[in-house]
């Protein structure tokens, strides 16, 4: 029985369950008078009740059960296959053909006296079935994979038998506890509240997710590269990790990606600020509502274009038209490459304008309207309580939508994977190429490498550096923006 | 049926010997570290209107809204002291609140009544208690709740057309049929004119003397002429102390306090 | 003069004179900063437009493909010289069908089929696809074998470039990729009426090719819609439930705002971040298959849950609290107050928010690029476990692609990503319109 048989054989019970202990209930209320004795739960409450009590013990077991066989059978072949080998590394290959060996005798549905001697034999018999085993196996892995087979067998019906019968003793408990006055819905609610907060608890994982698998490859990372070399490192040059040789060791600078990063997100707030701030005042202050009804939608279309539609508009269209440009202005010779930092920090910043403009709109907005008239009844003119009124006063709130919009640029992938080149390099050029961490993490994995090489795992730690910087910005952006509103509530 | 016989039918009802149907002793009430009522010791008589007088922020709300825990949804809020609804102590661990609030029923100062049919309004109480056993229950249950919220005339027609659709007085009808119809013991009442007309206000004051025959009632009101037009008894609160209770009639007419003097007369409010 | 400037002297001077504001410079600055906003907007919605108009005017010929119309001969000595196929059906399936187009076009064109090098010319004139399309003909009908039929094959993809215009012909032979014969050809066939464009189906039922004419979204489609399935079922719930916890149930404390730090803080999360994640503990510990929809969906799921929870938050919190006290003022339970009636009141708004936030996930491709979702795939998946890429993964892989060809491909599936999104962003609008309820 597969393990989706069980789960629905549980459920089955469950359902059953639910009928007749709502049918039990129905029956014990139609049977009383309501002016003696009021029943406390609906019936249905008493069948839900009947469906926890008989699925949710269950299921957790058989989830215990099943993760502890495992446990104990992969431990087994573990310490097995070591005494066979000494080598880590050999060694994890051999655990993972003794895994695909007892597979194969499960597919041929091999066990006990059936089982061949060698494992030339099975593969013999593996391949005449159609099923490819390695070819380097040993005989020692036949009798493990068989006797870790059937030790897996015994598991699965103990697991198994216990599931049901405890989804069956769990029906029958709460099926005998139906009484008039049994707080049926209060107990359901009980458990639907754990799983509410259970739901909520999804976003703290996540987080903990990120930073622990982040941490444990980039410490990994970290046995291989001195940090010191890699967070004061002028020179990126990480090499291909040929299997094998393992005489080339690349270098793994930061700097030169940091650089990059915030360089062409330097770029990207030069144009998007002053253009998503002003048209955000001028939506905010002067525009109609005719025209504030049409604009606003139509610079918020800006925000939900996928950033590899923008990626491909620097690359097929504006940055081929900067370097023809260029190479119109000087005679020939274009000095703005067609990936370039200005390249990328437009279209990024053309990404970014609604960004500017919606975060700083919610800010100006959130100043009262009495400072704004108080300073109209002075006489200024509108730009004058603009610039010397508002601004001043919804500055600390702009300062943190600035930032955040700042960590949106410098986390950004898709337009400077194919913007803004990958020549790792530190250059103060603005119409050459350079290359940011979020670049350099897409090419590390991507294409066939080798998993636990430094080149594969310097993207966490460049992962972790991006994370943590774009944390740090977020948090303290936040912080000011929630001071800010404070401020004026 | 002559004018006066009328009048004697609806005069107070004096049982003196009669245990009252809610029982406050004590009773302290805290949100956060700010105490809000002091001491509050009131019985409520059976089949009377009871009316909850004084100024804004006297703590009448307060006391109403402790007597079917409603102050629980307010986090930090506390209560002290002893709250009897017959015999049971309604702060009781093992009281279920949801229980009470079926015995407690309330109408709340805005007409509240859910975005859904006439009918699912009324009909949601008694679904959600299981008080009706079939379809035909219900209907019964949902037309004389109606009825008795004196709605019936009025939308027999359109039961299945949003209760949101009705003007201010008929939605607080509704929600008055809403609360009955889970047959409660105890009807509370916050200031449940003070968002209608004068005319709509006429009605349910009528209205509420008729409930009296079946229901206890607490009405919190802002209104004097209110209260000494629908209840028999009369409780003065002022800065979260009962200051006096007693018959209607001898409040308004002959207070013993100074401060309820001063409130009838309408130097505090 | 000094007398003047005294201010009692502009006082005396009564109301005939004004007093002197320097409300001509300052209504210059104004008319100004007007301009200033006024170009800014330009610069946004310039940007949006050129940007639409790039995209649709390099990609809207994708959505049409030059096919040839032309007699073929099922020759019998071609596909099955032996006469075994009754007996070893598998001939039909490797048989040189190749051939036979190049054959049908000749004989359409009359050149000689043994002139080698126009034969060569040829080759490179019939898509390659022409192979499975003949084949999939003979497989589902052998009956064909021995005669002839009107067959509309696809033309080499700069053939496709050439009928479209998009190829400069006054430019050398040697430097272009069609030569003066194709040309020729071309035209020939033009006048015969064998050329016809039609809508090109393929771009979005074929699965990945290295000829850009039989390459399609097909793949990426079925990926995209696997992974939405997804995030649909597994964030829709966890969002609404965890939203619910904290706006409902959740008493402030410190677990309570650490909670919601951490929720406003994923939002800000750079995307390719939630890569990493589902590369470390879905692939790597989980072991779950590389280049699977169902990693893909898991780690949007995970990307998409703050935007859900966000949107769910404040639906939560618009509905009044009157309806609230009024369900339990009747006795119902909190949970019962929330399910019975704040709940269902919140749905429209809900629902918006999610479908904003399955728009952002469909157009994401960075965490994708790194599970592996770039992968060259020609069938399409049959589950979510199944290797397969996503819509904007694709276009990314096309991006790099150097043919012609592929760039009208790309920018033909960016216009039909765009599509998609405008679609889900106008049902949330619809949606939002037809339920919103001002209280």
């Amino acid at each position: 029985m597969s393990a989706g048989w069980v789960v629905a054989i549980v459920l089955a019970i469950g359902a059953v369950a639910y009928f007749f202990a709502a049918q039990r209930a129905r029956v014990q209320r139609d049977s009383t008078d309501r002016a003696k004795e009021v029943p406390h739960s609906l019936p249905t409450y008493h069948g839900w009740l009947a469906f926890i009590f008989a699925t949710v013990p269950a299921l957790l077991v058989f989830l215990v059960v099943s993760s502890v066989s495992s446990g104990l059978l992969e431990g087994r072949i573990r310490t097995e296959v070591a005494t066979h080998i000494a080598d880590p590394a050999a060694a994890s290959l051999s655990i993972g053909m003794v895994h695909n060996t007892s597979n194969a005798l499960g597919q041929l549905g091999l066990s006990g006296a059936n089982v061949p001697a060698s494992y030339a034999a099975l593969r013999d018999m593996a391949t005449s079935a159609g099923i490819s085993l390695a070819e380097s196996g040993e005989d020692y892995m036949v009798p493990l994979a068989a006797s870790v087979n059937a030790d897996a067998g015994v598991h699965k019906l103990i697991g198994q038998g216990l599931t049901l019968l405890l989804a069956l003793a769990g029906a029958a408990f709460s099926y005998s506890r139906i009484r008039l006055r049994l707080r049926a819905r209060n107990q359901v609610e009980r458990v639907v509240l754990w799983s509410l907060l259970a739901a909520s608890t999804v976003a703290v994982l996540t987080t903990v997710g990120i930073i622990l698998s982040m941490l444990g490859e980039t410490i990994h990372f970290f046995s291989d590269v001195n940090p010191l070399t890699f967070f004061f490192g002028t020179v990126w040059d990480p090499r291909f990790a040929a299997a094998g040789s393992g005489g080339s060791e690349g270098q793994f600078g930061l700097i030169p990606l940091l650089m990059g990063t915030l360089y062409i997100a330097l770029v990207s707030m030069l144009f998007a600020v002053p253009v998503g701030l002003m048209a955000a005042v001028y939506m905010g202050e002067y525009a109609s509502n005719r025209v504030r009804s049409t604009v606003k939608p139509l610079l918020e279309l800006l925000a939900g274009i996928p950033t590899i539609v923008y990626g491909i508009f620097a690359v097929v269209t504006l940055g081929p038209f900067f370097r023809d440009l260029s190479a119109a202005l000087a005679g020939g010779f274009s000095f703005i490459q067609a990936q370039s930092v200005l390249t990328a920090g437009i279209v990024m910043g053309v990404m970014l304008i609604p960004v500017v403009s919606s975060l700083s709109d919610d800010v100006i907005t959130a100043v009262p309207r009495a400072m704004r008239d108080g300073s109209l009844a002075l006489g200024a003119t509108r730009s004058e309580t603009i610039r010397k009124v508002i601004l001043p006063a919804a500055l600390p709130g702009i300062v943190g939508a600035l930032l955040l919009t700042a960590s949106r640029a410098i986390g950004e992938t898709m337009i400077v994977v194919l913007a803004a080149g990958v020549a790792a390099r530190i250059n103060f050029n603005p119409f050459e190429a350079m290359t940011t961490i979020t670049v350099k993490i897409v090419n590390q994995l991507t294409g066939d490498l080798e998993f636990n090489s430094p080149q594969t795992l310097v993207a966490f730690a460049l992962g972790l550096t991006l994370f943590t910087l774009t944390l740090g910005m977020n948090v303290y952006a936040l912080y000011i923006v929630r001071k800010y509103r404070e401020q004026y509530e | 049926m002559s004018l006066e016989s009328a009048a004697t039918l609806a005069a107070p009802v004096s049982r003196p010997n009669a245990p009252p149907k809610m029982t406050g002793e004590n009773v302290g009430v805290f949100y956060g570290a700010k105490q809000a009522l002091f001491d509050v010791n009131l019985k409520i008589e059976q089949f009377n209107v009871t009316s909850l007088i004084g100024p804004s922020g006297c703590g009448k709300s307060t006391f109403l809204r402790s007597l079917n825990r409603m102050n629980d949804t307010i986090d930090g809020c506390r209560v002290t002291g002893k709250i009897n609804l017959d015999e049971d102590d309604i702060y009781d661990p093992s009281i279920d609140v949801v229980e009470l609030r079926a015995r407690v029923g309330m109408v709340f100062q805005k007409p509240n009544p859910f975005p859904k049919s006439i009918y699912e309004n009324v009909a949601y109480g008694p679904k959600i208690h299981g008080i009706a056993r079939n379809k035909a229950d219900l209907d019964e249950i949902v037309h004389s709740s109606l009825r008795r919220a004196g709605l019936w005339n009025e939308v027999k027609d359109r039961l299945q057309e949003p209760g949101t659709g009705l003007s201010g007085g008929q939605q607080q009808r509704l929600c008055i049929a809403r609360a009955i119809a889970t047959k409660p013991e105890v009807l509370l009442m916050d200031e449940p004119c003070s968002a209608l007309d004068p005319i709509a206000t006429a009605v349910i004051e009528e209205l509420i003397d008729e409930l009296r025959e079946n229901f206890t009632i607490v009405i919190v009101t802002h209104s004097m002429q209110q209260a000494a037009r629908v209840s028999q008894k009369t409780a003065f609160f002022h800065l979260g102390k009962l200051i006096e209770e007693g018959k209607t009639e001898d409040i308004f007419t002959n207070p013993k306090n100074k401060q309820t003097q001063d409130y009838i007369t309408g130097r505090i409010g | 003069m000094t007398d003047a400037a005294l201010p009692h002297a502009t006082v005396t001077t009564g109301a005939s004179t004004r007093r002197d504001f320097g409300l001509k410079r300052r209504h210059a600055a104004e008319f100004r900063f007007r301009l200033y906003g006024i170009v800014a907007i330009i610069i946004g919605l310039g940007f949006l437009a050129i940007l639409l108009v790039s995209i649709v005017g390099k990609g809207y010929t994708a959505f049409v493909q030059t096919a040839i119309t032309v007699p073929v001969e099922f020759s019998a000595s071609i596909i099955d010289k032996d006469n075994e196929r009754a007996t070893n059906p598998r001939v039909l399936v490797s048989a040189n069908y190749p051939i036979i187009a190049r054959n049908a076009v000749a004989k359409a064109l009359g050149v000689s089929t043994d002139d080698k090098a126009a034969m060569r010319e040829i080759a490179k004139f019939v898509s390659d696809g022409s192979r499975s399309m003949l084949r999939d003909i003979v497989v589902a009908d052998p009956s064909v074998i021995g005669t002839t039929r009107n067959v509309t094959l696809l033309a080499a993809a700069d053939i496709d470039s050439a009928n479209k215009g998009q190829i400069d012909l006054t430019v050398p032979q040697d430097k272009r990729k069609v030569s003066d014969l194709q040309v020729g050809w071309l035209e020939q066939l033009k006048q015969e009426g064998a050329i016809s464009t039609p809508f090109n189906w393929g771009l979005i039922t074929f699965g990945a090719s290295s000829r850009p004419e039989t390459a399609g979204l097909g793949v990426a489609l079925v990926g995209s819609l696997y992974m939405m399935a997804i995030v649909l079922l597994c964030a829709l719930p966890i969002g609404v439930a965890a939203s619910i916890y904290l706006e409902e149930f959740a008493k402030k404390n410190r677990f309570t705002d650490f909670i919601e730090v951490n929720i406003n803080n994923l939002a800000a999360v750079p995307s390719i971040v939630f890569g990493l994640l589902g590369l470390a503990v879905f692939i790597n510990f989980f072991g779950m298959p590389r280049s699977a929809p169902i990693v893909g969906g898991l780690v949007l799921t995970l990307m998409t849950l703050p935007t859900i929870i966000i949107a769910t938050r404040a639906a939560l919190r618009s509905v009044p609290p009157s309806i609230r006290s009024a369900a339990l003022g009747i006795g119902a339970s909190k949970m019962q107050m929330v399910f019975d009636h704040v709940l269902p009141l919140a749905t429209p708004g809900i629902l918006t928010g999610t479908i904003i936030g399955l728009a952002r996930a469909l157009g994401e491709t960075a965490p994708l690029l790194l599970i592996g979702m770039v992968a060259f795939v020609a069938d399409r998946p049959t589950t979510p476990l199944d290797p397969a890429t996503a819509l904007p993964v694709q276009i990314y892989m096309w991006a790099n692609e150097a043919e012609r060809a592929f760039v009208e491909r790309t920018s033909g599936a960016i216009i039909v990503l765009l599509l998609f999104l405008a679609l889900m962003n106008l049902a949330a609008i619809l949606l939002r319109r037809r339920f919103e309820r001002r209280w």
